[in-house]
């Protein structure tokens, strides 16, 4: 396992409040990690940070074996380099088919006047089917995505971020709001993805990360508070004051 | 296992069959070329409904489907109206200039004849020289490149400022209507060289074919203006299908979440801005040759205003719905407005719709914005779904 996203010494503050301190940690390839802690611990903002949303005002990002660095680059330009993010919130282009949605995420070219010229090809069609049958959606690829349900919007933005072939995955708490038998088929999901890339799951849900059963990140005001297996972290005295205890 | 564009797009060969056929209508039953059933003013008039309905489809993908509400577009038209009436109002005014100097002894030199040609133009403001912004004014092709360029280069600029900041929604409406409002206060200045609020007239006579009847000349635009909205409709729907489509819808839904798939959403805005301006900029070209005249309150903000109105009305998100909307709206203000409707007497008071007409249309859109958001395009929608 090589080291793909390296954070050194972040820190970004908003109005003065230091919502994230000095974060320093590392992702693997391939790896699936888990982000918990609090409200208000930074998990979002991290993933702002990494995903060229918010600028930091310190600190090093590096991404790959090149060694590039994040930081200043758009996020257009971040999501080409290979890394994918799913929000909290399902967004799926509800107007258009999940076939649309899938074909518009595929790695293809993304300057306007390639995407204009683009002519679909066998690949591609062949890629979207093979996408939707891992998300489980085959017989809905005409619907529209506005029709499905929750849990389906969910698996539609995971297949869409696959379809991007991402090397490394930023997924914010994808089992929120999901019956039991969806959280399962995610779990299996974000278990698959992260056999060839690195995904990064930020959960709220003590459960589901027990299931993911990889190694835990706490964050607790902006900084790594304990890292490990999450029967580690949890004996942790001091995660169990900030964040287990309450 | 590609179908040709045509055979996935149906409504582009329902909309030319449509456009053909009301083409050979008017031609037939015109003054010029068939019945004399149609008079020359109101041939005219449908040809000038045509190029609003060009830049009606130009404003629904702008705004219908890339969700950019600008309420600057007609500073595009206006421009392409200005570039084409600059060498119209040149040229016939050196015809006229060469035939009166004509019978002098001495030829005049030609110098005398740019003297003699401006002082014709500039008179009325009180100049009598060319401005630069004349310099190409004698040569058609440059002028009619001018009409491609200027609004495109416009665009370009101002899009590229506005979206590399970022700027969305209102505060971006804001912005356009404040550059349509810059243009019509800079066109108003006697100095502004495009001859203040008197504007470009005359347009509707051609230099070279002084002898051939307006009944004739009529047609022509009207024949140019069909085959441009034609073309319009067809270019923005090739744009518009397939996965150009798709990323242009998606930008309108959720340009965030576009971003993170890895599109530079800035770059789609800017190819949709520029290529509508452009598109505005040629009916605007050939809509003031046929209107005769053009001034600076043509571009003031509220004809932007009136366009996302016509496009409302008709149906965003939809290229026909527009094409409905733009005729049906500027065809019925130009009844109300020209005395065709006839006047409500209350008794007490007398509905008179040359002042009433802007009333009726305001409450027409926030009925539609209200309790019809389809707009009259939905109801092909509704028709299509019975028949399924």
């Amino acid at each position: 396992m090589s080291t793909l996203l390296e954070l050194s010494g972040v820190s970004v503050s908003f109005d003065g409040f230091k919502a994230i301190n000095n974060l320093s940690f590392q992702i693997g390839e391939p790896e699936l990690r888990a982000i918990i802690g609090p409200n208000g611990a930074g998990k979002t903002t991290f993933m702002d940070i990494v995903t060229g949303k918010t600028k930091p005002d310190e600190g090093r990002i590096v991404f790959g074996e090149r060694n590039i660095s994040l930081i200043g680059m758009s996020e257009s330009k971040i999501a080409r380099e290979g890394v994918g993010r799913k929000f909290q919130k399902p967004t799926v282009f509800e107007a258009q088919t999940v076939r649309e949605n899938l074909a518009m995420a595929l790695k293809n070219p993304r300057g306007p006047f390639e995407v204009l010229f683009y002519r679909k090809t066998k690949e591609g069609a062949a890629r979207i089917e093979a996408l939707a049958e891992q998300i489980g959606l085959t017989d809905e690829l005409t619907r529209v995505a506005g029709e499905l349900s929750h849990g389906q919007k969910q698996w539609l933005e995971i297949g869409m971020l696959l379809a991007q072939e991402p090397r490394l995955l930023l997924v914010d708490e994808p089992a929120a709001g999901m019956t039991p038998a969806e959280r399962e088929k995610t779990t299996t999901m974000l278990v698959d993805a992260a056999k060839t890339r690195a995904v990064v799951v930020v959960e709220h849900d003590m459960e589901f990360v027990r299931r993911l059963n990889c190694k835990v990140t706490v964050l607790h005001e902006g900084s790594v508070l304990a890292e490990g297996s999450l029967d580690h972290v949890t004996q942790n005295p001091e995660v169990i004051e900030v964040y287990l205890g309450r | 296992m590609q179908r040709s564009f045509l055979a996935q797009n149906p409504s582009v060969l329902w909309f030319l069959a449509a456009l053909g056929i009301f083409t050979i209508g008017v031609t037939l039953l015109a003054e010029g070329t068939g019945s004399a059933f149609i008079s020359t003013s109101f041939v005219k008039t449908l040809g000038k409904v045509l190029c609003l309905c060009l830049i009606a489809i130009a404003m629904d993908v702008v705004w219908g489907y890339c969700g950019i509400l600008s309420l600057g577009h007609f500073a595009f038209f206006g421009i392409g109206g200005y570039s084409v009436g600059m060498w119209l109002m040149y040229a016939r005014t050196e015809a006229i200039v060469e035939t009166s100097m004509a019978p002098s002894v001495i030829p005049p030199t030609a110098a005398e004849v740019q003297d003699a040609i401006a002082a014709q133009i500039f008179g009325v403001v009180g100049a009598s020289e060319f401005p630069m912004i004349w310099m190409f004014s004698h040569s058609l092709v440059l002028q009619l490149l001018m009409v491609v360029l200027i609004p495109g280069l416009l665009a370009l600029i101002f899009g590229w400022l506005a979206f590399r900041s970022r700027v969305t929604g209102v505060y971006l409406s804001i912005l356009t209507q404040a550059m349509t409002l810059a243009l019509s206060l800079y066109l108003l200045q006697n100095d502004s060289g495009l001859r203040g609020n008197n504007g470009l007239s005359g347009l509707q006579n051609i230099p070279g074919f002084d002898n051939v009847p307006q009944s004739t000349i009529s047609m022509v635009f009207f024949w140019a203006s069909a085959l441009a909205l034609g073309a319009g409709y067809v270019l923005f729907a090739r744009v518009l299908s397939g996965k150009m489509g798709s990323v242009i819808r998606a930008v309108r839904d959720d340009e965030v979440r576009v971003r993170f798939l890895g599109y530079h959403v800035e770059s789609y805005k800017l190819f949709v801005f520029t290529l509508t301006a452009i598109v505005a900029g040629i009916a605007g070209a050939l809509y003031y040759p046929q209107a005769g005249i053009i001034n600076p309150t043509e571009v003031a903000p509220i004809a932007s205003i009136y366009l996302a109105v016509w496009v409302a009305i008709g149906g965003r998100g939809r290229l026909y719905g527009s094409v409905i909307g733009a005729a049906f709206v500027s065809l019925l203000a130009s009844w109300f407005t020209g005395g065709g409707a006839p006047n409500i007497n209350l008794g007490v008071y007398e509905i008179l719709w040359t002042e009433w007409w802007l009333v009726l249309l305001g409450a027409s859109f926030v009925a539609v914005t209200l309790f019809f958001p389809g707009g009259i395009g939905s109801l092909f929608d509704r028709l299509k779904g019975d028949a399924k």
